[in-house]
């Protein structure tokens, strides 16, 4: 019978993985399970609930630094770092809109198995730019820690980056310490009206290649934009272009009007502040614009900026797409009509480099499809290797990124 | 130190070795004892030893061969970079080849519409930057070798810089690599995209000190220069009150491009060596630098002012030009030779404390400095914890090189026990090797090996470094837990 092991403490999640390796029967990570519908579907008969191992263990505002519970809930980490004026830089998504869930589930576990960055990820780092450390339950039934609670470390591999961004498949984490940042005194973002097309990402490019330190830069297609809950960008009629600037008043006022000026020759120029500012970096974070209708798979492509248009027009070529860019055109976030095989989706990303992850489609789909991109030859064994070091018995999330890891 | 045991069989076909490596790579093997004299050490030069034999291969296509070669042949091979390593990272071995990446010394492509640069990873660190500064870009890791030490060197040791603590390490700028594999391979991960896809593979080979690949092609993200730059040179009293100001400039919510400290010792030393206008009498020094907009920069550094003076500032200067920015930072950037002058030797320390640690393990210094009657100066990455102790010394001494690693050794230790780390940015190497069971147990380092096993089963590349004890991986990989062993959990279930 199907049982959820819900431990309490790190002593328990080693008796549960100890128990699954002795009965070769894998388990399934789940943290509030916000993401279970992200990555290929798990046949997983037993689930490790690591919802309890919850609760700031360390939070030292002055050292930049937090330590918490896998089981956190990532909204009590932000209401936390609040207080402090201070964030998580990386900005994690929250997959609440796309999945057709309540927002603030998801728990600070599943944010660093993820790999989960927003907008900020081309100034900041990805979230796994900032893991220092972690405690773990291997798939081999053995306690493992790596890492420190110090930005500065190069003692022994960096195991941190490999448990960020493994779905669960290597080890199950029992506490992460990060690096966290001062908040923005002040945040404006600057928009521009009409370009579209390679014409957007010039513009991007210019912003990013101006020592205006942009924190983010996104751009929505006239489609995607009349969907925007702020009236500036769904009232534009068209294309819209944005481009965040943060820092203390001053500088941020002087950077924006800067560029306001840069980027004039690329259309006509609003800017948002405060609330609306917000809003629209949160929906693009969460490519919450491209929810409905709730029947088109969504995918996620990680590309390099220069190349984003073409990508872009080849999958609009191939059939009915609403998509829009983040990370100055490197990130584009595709809805595709459930007639896209993966295989139409990543020859569109071609021969220059980058990769499409599916992170929404039906169970049937994503379990026929590969939804990470595919490794093949001595990348790919190399991998399961890797999986294999962790976890050779594969008890934990076996499949859920590839078949066979 | 002890070395692994050299492979008597191995030594003894030496010539052999020598004759498929020049089939290779015709041009590039290096046999005779006295051209082989300037590989023997890297920047930690108390260790040395000749290599076998030395390789510079000039493609990707000879490493690969080099390495499916010795791979198949059980020959160790060391990679090395500059050689600057201060860890002895690069430190040959006798049955060992050494494969030099000297001559993968061209940038291969400069991309400003996706704001990378593809090199070869011999290129050096600075070169980088020469590479693209007309354009106003820069690579932001600077470390202090940065003239001499190369980008692969960088990324297998996960290297820092000053500006480190607002623009991040290695690990934090690298896009993309090739890598070669002991058996041949050759692996490309990530490039001019985000994120490299799959495990973070990427992640990994930073900062694993030549024993999981030998990396052949780099791809860095480079930055535009801020368009200015001031710095704030700050006196106090004691190290104490200049840690204070530390925490307080940055909970104020200020990340300096830079913030670094150095002590007493370390100033005089400078000001010995070249009177860069340092208050003498001052017990700690604080370099704060701001970057950004000059309104940015104005604004900032008056708040950094205040909060200096408010934590007992006796001396304050902000820089007025470039010339007297770049005067600030001279003593800091000659720190390293300052002392060297005053010294016939000195070892230098890398741990890294939570920055609240800092008096604690200050006092505790000159305390076994005493004990051990060794004069100790600090310079100190102050913004991240970062602390480069140098322990002065005379190797002539008979038994001083012995006590100075001693003392190296407890200042290391106690960094761990404060909640700190062993290396900050100089990498394990064989220095640290025999402390690396200070910050982890047995299940740990098992497991890291595990994962050096994935890439290299036989144990080749750069064997030695990194762990105290070396296992054979089929014991690493053999599974405690048995079928049917384990008891049903007795834990809340649903
Ligand atoms: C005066 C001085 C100041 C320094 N300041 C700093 C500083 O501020 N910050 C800092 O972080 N470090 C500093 N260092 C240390 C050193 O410069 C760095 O560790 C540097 O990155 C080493 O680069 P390298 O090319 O010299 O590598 P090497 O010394 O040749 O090798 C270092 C390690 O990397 C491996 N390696 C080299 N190239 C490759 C490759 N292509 N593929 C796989 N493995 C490879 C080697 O096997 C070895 O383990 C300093 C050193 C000196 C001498």
């Amino acid at each position: 019978m199907a049982t959820t092991f819900k431990p309490e403490t790190e002593a328990q999640v080693l008796d549960a993985v100890r128990w699954a390796v002795s009965e070769a029967s894998p388990l399934e990570l789940v943290g509030t399970g916000t993401k279970r519908a992200l990555g290929r579907p798990m046949q997983a008969e037993n689930t490790l609930d690591l919802s309890a191992l919850a609760g700031i263990s360390l939070y030292e505002p002055e050292e930049l630094i937090l330590g918490a519970g896998p089981g956190t809930p990532l909204a009590e980490i932000e209401v936390a770092l609040a207080a402090e004026n201070q964030m998580l830089p990386f900005e994690p998504m929250d997959f609440g809109p796309l999945f057709g869930h309540a927002v603030g589930l998801g728990t600070i576990g599943g944010v660093f198995s993820c790999n989960l960055s927003g907008p900020r990820r081309i100034k900041a780092g990805a979230a796994r730019d900032h893991l220092l450390g972690f405690r773990s339950v291997t798939g081999r039934g053995d306690v493992v820690k790596s890492g420190g609670r110090v930005v500065k470390n190069v003692t022994g591999y960096d195991l941190s980056k490999l448990v960020c961004g493994a779905h669960g498949t290597l080890a199950a984490l029992t506490e992460v310490t990060f690096k966290v940042l001062p908040a923005p005194e002040k945040t404006r973002t600057v928009l521009v009206f009409g370009a579209t097309g390679e014409t957007a990402i010039e513009a991007m490019s210019a912003a990013m290649n101006s020592p205006h330190e942009v924190a983010s830069t996104a751009h929505l297609p006239a489609e995607v934009a009349a969907r925007s809950a702020v009236g500036y960008v769904s009232g534009a009629g068209g294309a819209v272009t944005a481009v965040r600037v943060e820092g203390v008043g001053p500088s941020v006022e002087h950077r924006c009007s800067a560029l306001r000026d840069a980027l004039a020759k690329f259309g006509a120029i609003e800017e948002l502040h405060g609330h609306n500012s917000a809003t629209f970096w949160r929906e693009v974070r969460d490519a919450s614009l491209l929810a409905e209708p709730r029947d088109r798979h969504i995918w996620r492509l990680s590309v390099a900026p220069s190349e984003s248009w073409r990508i872009a027009e080849r999958l609009h070529a191939a059939g009915e797409v609403m998509h829009f860019h983040d990370w100055a055109g490197g990130l584009i976030w595709a809805a595709v009509a459930p007639t896209f095989t993966a295989e139409t989706v990543r020859a569109a990303v071609g021969p220059n480099g980058g990769h499409a992850t599916l992170v929404r489609a039906p169970a049937d789909i994503r379990a026929a499809a590969q939804v990470f991109e595919p490794q093949s030859g001595p990348l790919g064994s190399l991998s399961a290797r890797v999986k294999a070091s962790f976890d050779p018995e594969r008890v934990l999330n076996p499949g859920r990124m590839y078949p066979g890891v | 130190m002890r070395m692994p045991e050299p492979d008597r069989d191995v030594m003894a076909q030496r010539a052999a070795i020598i004759e498929n490596l020049r089939a290779i790579a015709p041009n590039g093997v290096i046999a005779e004892d006295d051209e082989m004299r300037v590989y023997e050490s890297d920047g930690l030069s108390a260790y040395r030893t000749l290599p076998m034999v030395v390789v510079l291969p000039e493609t990707t296509a000879q490493v690969a061969a080099i390495l499916k070669y010795c791979g198949e042949a059980g020959i160790k091979v060391v990679p090395r970079g500059a050689g600057t390593s201060l860890s002895g990272g690069a430190l040959p071995l006798a049955d060992g080849v050494l494969l030099g990446l000297g001559k993968f010394n061209r940038v291969l492509d400069i991309d400003y519409d996706n704001r990378t640069v593809t090199a070869q990873p011999g290129v050096t660190n600075l070169a980088i930057t020469h590479a693209v500064q007309d354009q106003g870009f820069y690579y932001a890791p600077d470390p202090s070798s940065q003239i001499a030490c190369s980008i692969g060197g960088n990324i297998a040791e996960n290297s820092g810089g000053v500006h480190s603590l607002k623009y991040g390490l290695t690990t934090n700028n690298v896009l993309g690599i090739e890598f070669v594999t002991i058996d041949g391979e050759v692996i490309r991960i990530g490039g001019k995209h985000l994120d490299a896809e799959g495990y973070d593979l990427l992640g990994l080979l930073t900062g694993s000190e030549g024993l999981l690949g030998v990396i052949t092609e780099v791809t860095v993200r480079i930055l535009q220069k801020p368009s200015t730059a001031r710095a704030v040179l700050v006196g106090f009293e004691k190290s104490e009150q200049a840690g204070t100001c530390v925490a307080a400039v940055i909970g104020a919510g200020i990340i300096p491009g830079g913030m670094e400290m150095m002590d007493n010792p370390a100033i005089n030393a400078a000001e010995d060596f070249i009177n860069c206008g340092y208050p003498r009498d001052a017990g700690a020094l604080l370099i704060v630098e701001l970057d950004g907009p000059q309104v940015e920069v104005d604004y900032l550094i008056e708040r950094v002012r205040e909060i200096a003076e408010a934590n007992g500032a006796t001396s304050l200067r902000v820089s007025q030009n470039e010339a007297e920015r770049d005067a600030f930072w001279a003593g800091r950037k000659a720190a390293f030779p300052a002392v060297g002058r005053i010294s016939p030797d000195y070892y230098c320390m890398d741990g890294t404390i939570p920055r609240a640690k800092l008096p604690e393990i200050l006092s505790r210094m000159s305390e076994w400095s005493e004990e051990y009657g060794l004069k100790v100066a600090n310079v100190f990455h102050a913004g991240d914890g970062n602390l480069h102790p140098l322990i002065l010394y005379d190797a002539n001494k008979p038994g001083e090189l012995e006590k100075t690693e001693e003392f190296g050794s407890r200042i290391l230790l106690a960094c761990v026990e404060l909640g700190g780390v062993l290396t900050g940015e100089h990498g394990v190497g064989v220095e640290k090797r025999d402390l690396m069971g200070a910050m982890f147990n047995e299940e740990d380092l098992n497991q890291q090996q595990r994962v050096k096993c994935a890439f290299d089963p036989d144990g080749l590349l750069n064997p030695g470094k990194v762990f105290p004890e070396l296992h054979r991986c089929a014991e690493l990989g053999r599974m405690h837990i048995h079928k049917g062993q384990m008891p049903f959990p007795d834990i809340p279930r649903f």
